[in-house]
């Protein structure tokens, strides 16, 4: 199989170092949290590659079918989406009370803030 | 025929607990709940390390479900072991909670903070007990996003901004572990541990296998803290609420590192950590620069919490140490720090916590004179720090005299300077307490304080107590740590 025949994989790579490059140099607390949700949806496709099988059917018992997808790394990663949901929702509940303290979402104003003090 | 399901008890009472607890709209309710289900799970944990004990492994299937079909629970010494530690420092600690936490969190959030706790309880004893890698993930998972909440209830506006910091950089850790479970799969079809350890000895020069064990690494680095992926540790310590930083201190750090442990030990073999990948030489030096860097930089803290945040990133370090060895004794080595360094930073953190509790700062100028103020609290203190630079007759002497001779065992002597060195610094900031404690007069205006309650100073008691009892009666500590080191290295 060529490189290009993998481009799920690039995609996930692709989404994986956008993601991570967006939680560490953006400076909006929202912003982090976005980037963290690209880093974790790169997984999900991961795994979700990981489970085709070439020629492959749903894995539902039909007549006729001989071969089927893997569902078991689908299940895995249902459980992790609902981890990043959970995640995500505690991110943005903390953002919103941090906005609430200090009137701002902004990394650096929130540093001088706290170095006033 | 209960008995039976003690290991599936261990970590369902706690999880079934938590939304009850929820319902109870008194704190005060919530907390009595808590308690009762946190001394449960601790006999519960005796109980299965006294079968572990005797009868090497217990094995429980979920369900009926035989593995690798199933998730199966295997109780071994060495996560027994750990059970024990989680279990009784949260039962612990939770004694203190009530009137400590009742100062630091509004009544109308007492139950909310009592259900993240059970949660993270729930966590930290499932990551310990579990035989799977996914689930593993899992109950990281619950233990982090419940240990978030718990941090962003500290009274100070930062506890927000450091629960933030700490949720990204532990959501990036635990996204890396998924990623390492998820190419562990891809390799070997396989999740349950016991089944990847006989897989993976074939497939030693995998390119995909060595990338899942390098996530695993940096993901559980994270977690744990390591040198130098610890800088969430230092904010959330300081900014959590007392209970919450003795409670985590003691415990978090510590299952990851136990999880670090099974997965370089059981799961990919020594074998496949340390002449496959250059383990050894990562964990020598970050361990190594986390004992210096740690230590010195707590010497110049002007806050007693921060200053002990940072003298854990220190104590990990030794940990670190002994897994660099490689060998039964640097596993006993770790294994036994584990347990003494839970109960020397419990009881120093609970320690702060009176402290906090009457000035309501934990900065060292405030806390000026308070050697005479409160004798009691800071006696208990100076015998937790001495512990902490393992004086002889306290459980932290007990740690370092067994890294420094599994340390000599491989010859390396530079890292017994390094130790010595380590617990040379640990005296200085130590030092820098009791001076303000008992050579410096009270502030003015900060005359008002008296001793800390005795709901407050018998759990810090119990703890330091421990430090001592455990520093000349090594029976559980020293022995069982042998025992399951030996287990982990041997077979």
């Amino acid at each position: 199989m060529n490189a290009l025949g993998l481009y799920n994989y690039w995609i996930v790579i692709f989404l994986m170092m956008t993601g991570f490059y967006v939680v560490i140099a953006s400076g909006n607390l929202v912003k982090k949290i976005i980037g963290l949700n690209l880093f974790q949806a790169s997984v999900f496709i991961l795994y979700i590659s990981a489970g085709k099988v070439s020629g492959g059917s749903a894995p539902i018992l039909r007549e006729g079918i001989e071969s089927y997808s893997n569902p078991l790394p689908h299940v895995l990663i249902l459980t992790a989406i609902v981890v990043g949901v959970a995640t995500t929702a505690l991110g943005l509940a903390l953002v919103v009370r941090i906005r609430e303290a200090y009137g701002t979402a902004e990394e650096d104003e929130i540093h001088r803030q706290d170095e006033s003090l | 025929m209960i008995l039976n399901q003690l290991p599936a008890l261990q970590v369902t009472l706690p999880l079934i607990a938590a939304p009850l607890c929820l319902l109870l709209r008194s704190g005060r309710a919530a907390w009595l709940l808590c308690v009762t289900v946190s001394t449960i799970a601790l006999g519960i944990a005796l109980l299965l390390l006294d079968e572990a004990l005797e009868k090497g492994l217990i094995v429980y299937d979920f369900g009926g479900w035989a593995a690798p079909w199933g998730i199966e629970y295997r109780v071994d010494v060495v996560n027994a072991f750990v059970l024990m530690i989680v279990s009784g420092i949260s039962t612990s600690v939770l004694l203190f909670a009530r009137i400590s936490a009742a100062s630091e969190i509004d009544d109308d959030r007492q139950s909310l903070f009592y259900t993240a706790w059970l949660l993270c309880l729930t966590g930290l004893l499932g990551m310990a007990i579990t035989g799977d890698a996914f689930n593993l993930f899992v109950f990281l998972e619950i233990s982090s996003l419940s240990s978030y909440v718990l941090i962003a209830m500290g009274p100070d506006r930062r506890a927000l901004t450091a629960s933030y910091q700490y949720l990204i950089m532990g959501t990036i850790g635990a996204t890396f572990i998924l990623i390492a479970v998820g190419l562990l799969y891809l390799v070997t079809g396989t999740l349950n541990m016991a089944d990847l350890a006989g897989r993976i000895p074939d497939l030693a020069d995998n390119r995909t296998l060595r990338a899942a064990f390098a996530f695993l690494t940096v993901g559980m680095g994270l977690k744990l803290a390591l040198f130098p992926l610890h800088l969430w540790l230092p904010n959330a310590y300081t900014y959590a609420p007392s209970a919450v930083t003795a409670f985590l201190a003691a415990t978090a750090t510590k299952v990851a590192v136990y999880a670090l442990a099974r997965f370089m030990f059981s799961v990919f073999g020594t074998a496949f950590a340390f002449d496959s990948m250059p383990l050894q030489l990562i964990l020598v030096v970050l361990g190594t620069a986390a004992v210096l860097s740690g230590s010195t930089i707590a010497i110049f803290q002007h806050n007693v919490k921060r200053m002990l945040a940072y003298s854990s990133v220190a104590q990990i370090g030794y940990l670190m140490l002994g897994l660099s060895l490689a060998t039964a004794a640097g596993l006993t080595a770790t294994l036994v720090h584990l347990f003494n360094h839970a109960l020397m930073k419990g009881g120093l953190f609970l320690a702060v916590g009176c402290m906090a509790y009457r000035l309501g700062t934990t900065r060292l100028a405030d806390l000026a004179g308070i050697g005479f103020r409160m004798p009691w609290t800071t006696a208990a203190f100076v015998i937790g720090g001495l512990s902490l630079i393992g004086l002889p007759l306290t459980a932290g002497f007990i740690s370092k005299w067994v890294l420094v001779q599994a340390v000599l065992e491989n010859g390396w002597w530079p890292l017994v300077v390094v130790i010595v060195v380590g617990a040379l610094l640990a005296v200085i900031y130590i030092w820098r307490i009791v001076e303000t404690a008992y050579f410096r007069t009270v502030s003015e205006g900060r005359d008002d304080f008296v001793e800390a309650p005795l709901a407050l100073l018998l759990p810090t008691w119990l703890l330091i107590g421990a430090n001592i009892y455990f520093g000349i009666h090594t029976d559980l500590s020293l022995n069982v740590a042998r025992l399951a080191a030996d287990f982990l290295t041997g077979g």
